[in-house]
């Protein structure tokens, strides 16, 4: 809670610094069209005028008359040109840029002053055509003019855009640019599109510059180049083959990202199931089902308080909690209790009362799936850099459940209601004997499982859509990892997670999504045939 | 499951119950066909006639009968519990699908070769008896019980749910094997057919109970019920418990693929979801809830409440969920030795008095 208001201040403060900025910038631009406009009318009528001819070539040569030039609004003119929104008036000597064209009749303003003059149509204004050569063109000077100008962002926004399109025309502004420029990334930036530019020219001491570089511009021009032959090519093709190792091992770090993120599901959802069936030895069957109890909440808390998602969510962590452990008291009470070392009955009532859980579900909510939002801090990705990429919903969850395992841990580890639990499973009638209320510790323990499963639905709602199902299928797996990981054994358990997930990412690529889930589980079966304590097998007697 | 403990003359008690509750069993089972045959064979406008509609749905309970008889085999004798029965009888169901799709078009590779019946056959019963003497033997062998075995069942059956709905296994996908036309050169969807199916799923039910019957009293049958009740002890008598173990398994195993195959024509479609876990361990409750342990319990339990799931899903299909939850809990808590249980205390009852 502390940690996330913390941050929503944050947020806010970064968001009015923004709006500040933003007034400033607007400030600055109107004290630019007013005061210092470089160049005067004429000479501006005289530049556009230039436009107006049936030739591209000569259009292209007014471009670069206005690129070139000293007017202050020439980026806006050529960016309107660009977009096809440049025109001149049919009958008359005025030009105009049109600030909106989806529809009949445009609205729009002076191409010299910027102030609003009225609107026109398709008939009274002729818009300056123009075609893929001339775009290009249009391109490279808008972004060697954003290079001159602006904040450092949009200088550098202008330098990346440019790897791969410098050529024979922009060569020397960019070249100058680069000189000009004192922001060490943007300068970083424009070497690497003026090294492509100097490859492309056969220089190949340029290559240097590129080593490494994982754009994929830079990877498809240096894959043209070493097509060819000669000592160029050769080069480029180990540089090519550099880039190529580099980009395996980010691929690898991706595969490993993944395979963590659906172990960390994995192990939420095993996690609660190792205390209950591990600690305790109770077979519980509706599992699933608590975990879907816990996304379910989830929801509900989002319907409760449309729009704010984040909160919703961060609310939802101990509602989730608080919901799916009392589901779970509720079924320690009436069924489990009575069942004690009895563990197929014991699983054939909780299966039984997993049905009546879904369709409890299913009546009350209905059938279909639901989806839930997530918060703005969960969306998108983390970009590492172009081949690596980390989403922040996975990593979220990944984080999610190593807090969740390090708090359970620290539980079991260091509280009373752990060392009683301990106590109930090693012996049970001596933990009675020394003042432990067996029955109350069952009671907790069991809702303490359950909830932790409410904390794993509260996880999943942010990966998946959901549905009164949800937790069918991760019975099976849930059950396969804490056996894997060794009854009894938290750490096994997190270990065993994060292993199977690994590998199901691992094998994925090779053999598809099915075949991999399916070796994992019968590599599980066989595994558990050969080593039934799972992999880590409880050291001594364990009475 | 203490019956060991039980005091003799009880014990004979309920041994000579157990020798007439088969005699009662057949009895019923021969004189139930018989009557849906004559009941079937009046003219269709009699008050009591049963359609072919009918007919088939009661020969499709046969074949889940029969399922029943396979898992209180294992579980009921051996106490070993298995999630995973419904893989052996889709595989059994499987095998009799591709004979039925292989009449009229050739299937390519080594499906071609179950276009002949007695091949076919074959393969209902070895498919699933291959799959339960590997599967059992590795299981048994390294003494995965209990819980775990029950675990490791239903992760065979998941993995092959997930194996079948693949395009690749030539096996349909999702939509399995279905839009069958004619076996053993008769149209399929003729009434004779119908009978005929519902006959032999009849007599494969009664022939299966005679069968386990045979098995339970028989020297081996005893030292499945104290393996069940003793491993250790069975163990340390020279026993060979995984020997045990391993033949009841790969018996039951086969059953279920025979039941399958019966199934699968009279349902008219094999999919995948049959290896679903919901269905297997759906028979299990048939078998709890009729009574584990005895035989006849578990034909009992399978019809009632298949005929209960008819009934609510048409009726009211929110409330069958509801209805099969409850049947979990309630079993399990209240009645651990099923409909059977009740007779077999009442029937002590008035022995006494």
């Amino acid at each position: 809670m502390m940690t996330n208001s913390h941050a929503g201040g944050r947020h806010c403060a970064r968001r009015l610094r923004h709006s500040l900025l933003c007034g400033l910038l607007l400030l600055c631009a109107a004290w630019a069209t007013t005061a210092s406009a470089a160049v005067s009318e004429p000479q501006a009528r005289a530049l556009l005028q230039a436009l107006d001819t049936r030739s591209f070539e000569a259009k292209g040569e007014a471009a670069q008359a206005i690129a070139d030039s000293q007017a202050s609004q020439k980026t806006r003119w050529l960016q309107a040109l660009l977009d096809g929104r440049l025109g001149k008036e049919r009958r008359g000597e005025q030009f105009y840029i049109v600030t909106d064209d989806s529809g009949r009749e445009w609205p729009l303003i002076d191409a010299i002053t910027f102030a609003e003059a009225g609107s026109g149509s398709r008939r009274t204004v002729d818009i300056f055509k123009i075609n893929n050569d001339l775009r290009t063109q249009l391109q490279g000077m808008i972004a060697s003019l954003s290079l001159a100008e602006g904040d450092e962002r949009s200088r550098l926004a202008a330098a990346d855009r440019l790897i791969g399109d410098v050529n024979a025309d922009n060569v020397e502004s960019v070249r100058a640019s680069r000189e000009r420029e004192e922001s060490a990334t943007v300068r970083d930036r424009l070497d690497i599109a003026l090294a492509l530019y100097r490859v492309q020219q056969g220089d190949a001491t340029a290559l240097k510059t590129l080593k490494g570089n994982l754009d994929t511009r830079v990877r498809n021009t240096l894959t043209t180049v070493a097509a060819g032959d000669g000592e160029l090519a050769s080069q480029a093709q180990q540089v090519l083959d550099g880039i190529e190792s580099k980009r395996a091992w980010y691929d690898r770090a991706q595969t490993l990202f993944f395979g963590l993120s659906a172990g960390s599901i994995l192990v939420l959802a095993a996690i609660g199931l190792a205390i209950t069936f591990g600690v305790m030895g109770v077979i519980n069957m509706a599992h699933g089902e608590l975990i879907m109890l816990g996304a379910y909440t989830t929801w509900l808390i989002q319907q409760a308080l449309p729009g704010q998602p984040g909160l919703a969510l961060v609310l939802a962590i101990p509602g989730g909690f608080l919901v799916a452990g009392a589901f779970g008291v509720l079924i320690e009470r009436t069924v489990i209790r009575f069942l004690k070392g009895r563990p197929l009955e014991t699983l054939l009532a909780t299966f039984g009362l997993s049905l009546i859980l879904q369709q409890l579900v299913r009546t009350l909510f209905s059938p279909l799936n639901r989806r839930v939002a997530s918060p703005e801090w969960l969306q998108g990705a983390w970009q590492i850099n172009d081949a690596l990429s980390l989403t922040l919903n996975r990593l979220g969850v990944l984080g999610f459940c190593l807090l969740v395992f390090a708090a359970l841990w620290a539980l079991m580890r260091y509280t009373r209601l752990g060392l009683e639990v301990r106590a109930v499973t090693q012996n049970r009638a001596m933990a009675r004997a020394m003042g432990v209320r067996a029955a109350r510790v069952d009671m907790l323990t069991f809702g303490l499982g359950a909830g932790v499963a409410g904390l794993a639905g509260v996880a999943l709602s942010q990966l998946t859509n959901v549905g009164p199902n949800l937790g069918q299928g991760y019975i099976v797996d849930s059950f396969l990892v804490v056996v894997f990981g060794g009854v009894g054994n938290l750490w096994g358990t997190l270990v065993a997670g994060m292993s199977l997930g690994v590998i199901n990412q691992v094998l994925q690529p090779w053999v598809g999504a099915v075949l991999a889930k399916i070796i994992v589980l019968v590599g599980v079966i066989l595994f558990i045939q050969k080593r039934p304590q799972g992999i880590f097998a409880p050291k001594g007697r364990v009475s | 499951m203490s019956h060991a403990t039980l005091e003799p003359r009880r014990d004979r008690s309920r041994q000579a119950f157990l020798s007439r509750a088969t005699l009662i069993t057949s009895a019923l089972l021969v004189v139930g066909m018989a009557l849906v045959l004559v009941l079937h064979a009046l003219p269709a406008t009699h008050p009591l006639h049963v359609s072919s509609a009918t007919v088939a749905l009661l020969g499709k309970y046969f074949t889940y009968m029969l399922l029943a008889l396979a898992v209180d085999l294992i579980w009921g004798y051996l106490g070993i519990l298995s999630l995973g029965h419904g893989a052996f009888f889709a595989l059994g169901g499987y095998a009799m699908g591709l004979y039925l799709n292989a009449q009229g078009t050739a299937l390519p590779g080594w499906q071609g070769l179950l276009a002949s019946f007695p091949l076919a056959a074959l393969a209902v019963v070895l498919a699933p008896g291959i799959l339960a003497l590997a599967f059992g033997w590795l299981a048994f062998r390294s003494r995965v019980t209990g819980v775990y075995f029950s675990i490791i069942t239903q992760a065979l059956t998941f993995a092959l749910m997930l194996a079948f709905n693949r395009n690749e296994m030539g096996m349909g996908g999702s939509t399995g094997l279905t839009r069958f036309s004619e076996l053993l050169g008769f149209r399929l969807a003729s009434d004779g057919m119908t009978v005929a199916l519902f006959l032999a799923s009849g007599i494969a039910v009664l022939l299966a109970f005679w069968l386990c019957r045979a098995i339970v009293v028989s020297r081996l049958g005893r030292v499945a019920v104290a393996t069940r009740d003793a491993e250790a002890r069975v163990r340390f008598l020279g026993y060979r418990v995984e020997h045990v173990k391993l033949s009841l398994f790969v018996v039951s195993a086969m059953l279920a693929g025979i039941a399958g195959a019966l199934y699968v024509p009279q349902v008219g479609i094999i999919n995948p979801s049959t290896f679903a876990p919901l269905f297997s361990i759906e028979v299990v409750v048939w078998v709890a809830l009729g009574g584990r342990a005895t035989l006849f319990g578990a034909l009992l339990g399978a019809l009632v409440v298949n005929y209960l799931k008819t009934v609510l899903t048409g009726a009211m299909p929110d409330a069958w969920l509801f209805l099969l939850g409850g049947l979990f809990v309630v079993v399990t808590m209240a009645l651990p030795r099923g409909i059977a249980g009740v007779l077999a205390w009442r029937h002590r009852q008035e022995g006494a008095t």
